[in-house]
């Protein structure tokens, strides 16, 4: 049998959509009307320093912004490929996408460390 | 036939324009619509006015249909651009008219409204649609009892009746006629996920053009008249083989 590389690219892509369902409304809420509303206060700098300052949330961070982005770089494959008709292109479009993904990953890590 | 006759005479004055794909080889050298006026009747179904044109107004039109009440699977067609069993669509539901009737989209055309479904029939054999056991030879009389549960697990599989909506309600399929497809691949699940069976279909599914040509548009559990759900089934099967593929060791 063939193998193919989608079951781990899915299991990246669908694992970044549990993540992102999880934790974007979440943040919408609470940044975007809580937070502008006055109902709950701003974090303090100080505060949101001292959250990073402990390894387990770096890593936690990395793996949610690699997995977020893996889910948009599958999503901007398949999209793009059936939207524009350009399927044939799959190696060259399928390299970029990822490839954007493990470069945003590999920053997000530089930053975390 | 004069019961008709008497109905129609009666009942109606009002009329229905219906434009019906035309494909007759040797003759059209591709698809053309004829246009007919059927009697707009409150009681039929569109697979009802097609019989009217073939039986009182153009005995050369070809379509499939046998039993009139959604079981058959044989009379789908596309009903004003979307896949549907003409026995249950109404002809009132399309008003003043016109109901534009084509063959279903995605398969090639032998005549008229009928399609060429062996390769559909190939991709369904495929899947090894049936129970597979191991190791046993059991007598013609061995009964494997089920739980309610055990039988919920696959029940809603098990009602497709093969009338290939989902195949052209989907993008995919259209536009790629290697992709096994919405039926076949619930149908695999139908089997896997029975108590019963012993099988093992990963080869089959576990491809490219198979669950993973999936992108999950869900027009195909849209468009199914039996409420099966393909959509989720392929979902459910990219997981069980995402798992299996990281640990080669779990069985779905």
């Amino acid at each position: 049998m063939r193998r193919t590389p989608e079951p781990y690219l899915w299991l990246l892509f669908s694992g970044g959509g549990v993540v992102a369902a999880l934790l974007l409304p979440v943040l919408v809420l609470l940044f975007g009307v809580l937070m502008p509303l006055g109902v709950v206060d701003w974090p303090a700098a100080e505060h949101l320093r001292a959250l990073l300052d402990s390894p387990p949330v770096r890593v936690a961070l990395v793996v949610v912004v690699v997995l977020c982005l893996f889910h948009a770089a599958h999503r901007v494959r398949h999209t793009s490929e059936e939207l524009f008709g350009i399927a044939r292109f799959d190696v060259v479009i399928a390299l970029l996408c990822y490839g954007g993904a493990v470069a945003g990953g590999v920053v997000a890590a530089v930053l975390m460390v | 036939m004069t019961d008709t006759t008497e109905a129609v005479r009666r009942a109606s004055t009002r009329t229905i324009r219906v434009e019906v794909s035309r494909y007759r080889p040797g003759e059209d050298a591709e698809p053309v619509f004829q246009e007919y006026e059927v009697p707009l009747m409150a009681d039929w179904a569109v697979l009802d006015g097609l019989n009217y044109i073939k039986d009182r107004l153009d005995g050369s039109l070809s379509f499939r249909w046998s039993c009139r009440m959604g079981v058959c699977g044989s009379c789908g067609m596309n009903v004003n651009g979307e896949p549907r069993l003409t026995c249950g669509t109404f002809l009132s539901e399309y008003g003043e008219g016109p109901v534009r009737i084509e063959p279903l989209k995605g398969f090639p055309v032998i005549r008229d409204l009928v399609v060429d479904i062996d390769d559909f029939l190939a991709k369904l054999s495929s899947v090894r649609p049936w129970l597979i056991r191991e190791g046993e030879e059991p007598p013609l009389t061995a009964e494997y009892a089920q739980t309610p549960e055990q039988l919920e697990a696959y029940k809603q599989y098990s009602m497709c009746i093969n009338c290939l909506l989902c195949y052209s309600a989907c993008p995919v399929y259209v536009l790629d006629p290697d992709f096994l497809g919405p039926a076949a691949i619930a149908l695999a699940q139908r089997y896997n996920l029975d108590s019963r069976d012993m099988g093992d279909r990963f080869d089959v599914l576990n491809l490219e053009d198979s669950v993973w040509g999936c992108t999950f548009v869900g027009e195909c559990t849209s468009a199914c008249p039996k409420h099966v759900d393909p959509a989720e089934a392929i979902q459910r099967y990219k997981l069980t083989a995402a798992l299996r593929s990281v640990l080669p060791w779990s069985r779905r």
